[in-house]
């Protein structure tokens, strides 16, 4: 697909602007529309981090925006300073019941399905306390029983109601891969556009600490390609946050790759109301030599690497693409188009994951701008072992990305 | 009923002609179950049916016109000629969809039960007692979904009603060559809910059991699992040379038309005379 996305132009609705009304038909993106609408060159971004630019020269905001380590600390001044309250210090998990609960108090019609959400609270305590304050009924524990109950919440959405569908464990939705393919992607296309599937479908993926094969799973690249969902993936407490609540609001399917081994990352984010753009990719760090794509675990893993690389006297450029399905093109061509080497790290499988998907949109859209080859880090094409060194083997690790943009600059 | 089979035999008619493409069954000798059920609901009131439905999309109340529309792949269509026979909707008349495959509907119907449930309990809306119904065939009560809807909609009381259809025949697949235990009805006592038979070829006694199915439905009390004993007089679909059903088997279901057998209690019980049932079938 040849379309250049402008990923920006939809949402502007970030707490710092004064009017803070969020008209939720803005974020419809309808797969058949002609992807030919286009803002003219003056425009607002609007970036994830609370800051806004009018133009899209990073360069002078680059020193306020390096990230020194790979935790999500960012500093109190880029974040914080664009809000007035001071903001509350949270875990990632809290941030997405956060977004869940505040969606839940808005719009009665937004409820919970899933295997332990209710009285459980969660197997990853997302929804914990939520079945106390809003009833079985809304926060609601099915048995397991994936493809049902994930047709349940379509067959809801479709009349009304605005489920969140808790997978949980991603791997666990390959059972629920009739319904998500057919009716949530395909439905709206189906009915003639006369239904929509505001549904969301979420829950935790990727590679643990030595969970063995089956629930290590990356479902973000085998449902790619199904057509009508939309998909994004979070990272930090803020996005899982602002990516959740846009999700709910969204009239779209949209399905939510959240990570077992984030939950617990700490970071302050704003007590206002806020939300991510879902077509977004997010800039973690300017550069200049090289463009790193990566979205979820592996951002860390890119962030630690890039610590090396900047001592190495280099300067990578970190995007985290947040966009799985579709992806920013605006913002990681304009990268491209600037550094002119890209590397790419997921945890996919390197067949047919979403690296390959990116490296294949990026060839096709900015071809001339690149100097060298695509470099597409993935995990191994092997099924997750049990033991721990040789899982870490499987998936991309810093040393590899070093040894990557080195030979990318070369 | 009528409308229904003259639509079928026309279908039937645009295929051989090369008018219609693609996979198109036809509803030949099941009109009874569809307005037998269909004629009780309100327009809030939703179904979902798998791919054999022309006629309970009619039933309904989407118009011929936007259904042969939509077969013909028109963009005057039901759904702009980007569904096809296989999936029918229609949001207006609460027609959550014809399903390619087997199954797959239930668990949306389910789910439009649960909103119903939950426009009661926790949106408090009034004038809600809306019920689901669901409409499918022998062959899918061996599936997975089938099983697990039953399940969930016994467990939280959803105002559902799961009606199969049951023909004989998966394609070229006996039913009993299929099914461990070919009574589907008893499974319903054994999800805790009431399994019902009828014949499904008498649009009558399908309309009793139907009053009763939907009330318990209406009234909170829970779903209901009804078993239509019925037949399908042309083939699966109409691309197939339907060559495995024996024909004494078809002659014996097709002496229980039940066009002709409702055409048989309206004239015996003077509720009708000829000149009225021939006014019917030219509209």
């Amino acid at each position: 697909m040849a379309a250049i996305f402008q990923g920006v132009g939809a949402a502007a609705a970030l707490s710092s602007l004064p009017s803070n009304s969020f008209d939720s038909k803005n974020f419809l993106f309808s797969p058949r529309r002609s992807f030919s609408v286009r803002k003219a060159p003056s425009f607002v971004v609007v970036r994830s981090d609370g800051t806004m630019n009018l133009d899209l020269n990073p360069k002078g905001r680059r020193a306020q925006q390096f990230i020194a380590n790979a935790v999500t600390t960012k500093e109190d001044s880029s974040a914080a300073s664009s809000f007035s309250k001071p903001g509350n210090e949270l875990l990632l998990f809290e941030a997405l019941r956060e977004g869940l609960e505040e969606e839940m108090e808005r719009d009665p019609r937004v409820c919970v399905m899933g295997e332990d959400v209710g009285h459980y609270g969660g197997s990853y305590k997302v929804t914990k306390g939520l079945a106390k304050k809003f009833g079985d009924l809304r926060v609601l524990d099915t048995p397991i029983a994936e493809n049902s109950f994930t047709g349940m919440g379509i067959g809801a959405a479709m009349t009304g109601l605005r489920p969140v569908v808790e997978g949980m464990n991603m791997g666990f939705l390959l059972l629920a891969f009739n319904q998500i393919s057919n009716n949530c992607g395909m439905l709206h296309y189906t009915s003639g556009g006369q239904f929509t599937i505001p549904i969301v479908i979420r829950g935790p993926g990727g590679v643990g600490r030595q969970l063995g094969a089956e629930h290590s799973q990356r479902l973000e690249s085998y449902f790619q390609s199904i057509p009508g969902i939309q998909m994004v993936a979070c990272s930090t407490p803020y996005n899982a946050k602002g990516l959740m609540k846009a999700a709910i609001r969204s009239e779209n399917p949209v399905i939510l790759f959240e990570h077992v081994l984030l939950y617990n990352l700490k970071e302050r984010i704003p007590d206002e109301d806020y939300i991510c753009n879902l077509e977004e990719a997010e800039m973690v760090r300017p550069g200049e030599h090289v463009t790193i794509l990566t979205y979820s675990r592996m951002r860390y893993h890119v962030m630690q690497a890039a610590k090396t690389l900047v001592n190495k006297g280099y300067d990578p450029e970190v995007i985290d693409i947040r966009s799985l399905k579709p992806f920013d093109l605006y913002t990681i061509g304009n990268s491209v188009k600037k550094t002119h080497r890209v590397l790419i790290v997921e945890e996919c499988m390197r067949t047919g994951g979403i690296g390959a998907s990116l490296t294949a949109a990026i060839t096709e859209n900015f071809h001339d701008y690149l100097d060298a080859p695509i470099i597409c880090l993935s995990s191994q094409d092997v099924p997750t072992p049990y033991a721990g060194t040789l899982e870490e083997w499987t998936v991309v690790q810093p040393a590899q990305i070093v040894a990557a943009v080195e030979q990318l600059c070369q | 009923m009528v409308l229904g089979r003259a639509f079928e035999d026309k279908c039937a008619k645009m295929y051989y002609d090369r008018k219609m493409l693609g996979f198109v069954h036809l509803y030949n000798g099941q009109e009874a179950v569809s307005t037998g059920f269909i004629r009780l609901l309100k327009q809030q009131d939703s179904i979902v049916c798998t791919y054999r439905d022309h006629v309970q999309a009619l039933s309904k109340g989407l118009s011929a016109r936007a259904v042969m529309s939509e077969l013909l792949g028109k963009a005057t269509g039901c759904c702009r000629g980007q569904g096809g026979s296989m999936h029918i909707f229609s949001r207006k008349h609460n027609m959550l969809g014809r399903f390619a495959f087997i199954g797959e509907g239930i668990p949306i119907a389910t789910g439009a039960a649960f909103t119903s449930k939950y426009k009661r309990e926790v949106l408090k809306e009034a004038d809600c007692g809306h019920v689901s119904l669901t409409f499918f065939g022998d062959g899918t009560c061996n599936n997975g979904q089938f099983y697990e809807c039953l399940n969930m909609a016994a467990l939280w009381k959803l105002p559902i009603v799961f009606v199969v259809e049951n023909n004989l025949w998966a394609i070229g697949m006996s039913h009993l060559r299929a099914t461990s235990v070919p009574q589907i009805y008893k499974k319903g006592p054994a999800f805790g809910m009431p399994g019902v038979h009828v014949d499904g070829m008498d649009v009558l006694k399908v309309r009793e059991v139907a009053k009763e199915a939907i009330g318990r439905a209406r009234r909170g009390e829970g779903p209901t699992l009804v078993e239509c004993e019925t037949y399908r007089f042309r083939g699966h679909s109409l691309a197939d040379p339907d060559k495995l059903r024996d024909p004494a088997e078809k002659a014996h279901y097709a002496a229980r038309d039940p066009i002709t057998a409702l055409k048989k209690y309206l004239i015996e019980n003077s509720l009708a005379n000829e000149a009225d049932l021939k006014a019917i079938d030219k509209r």
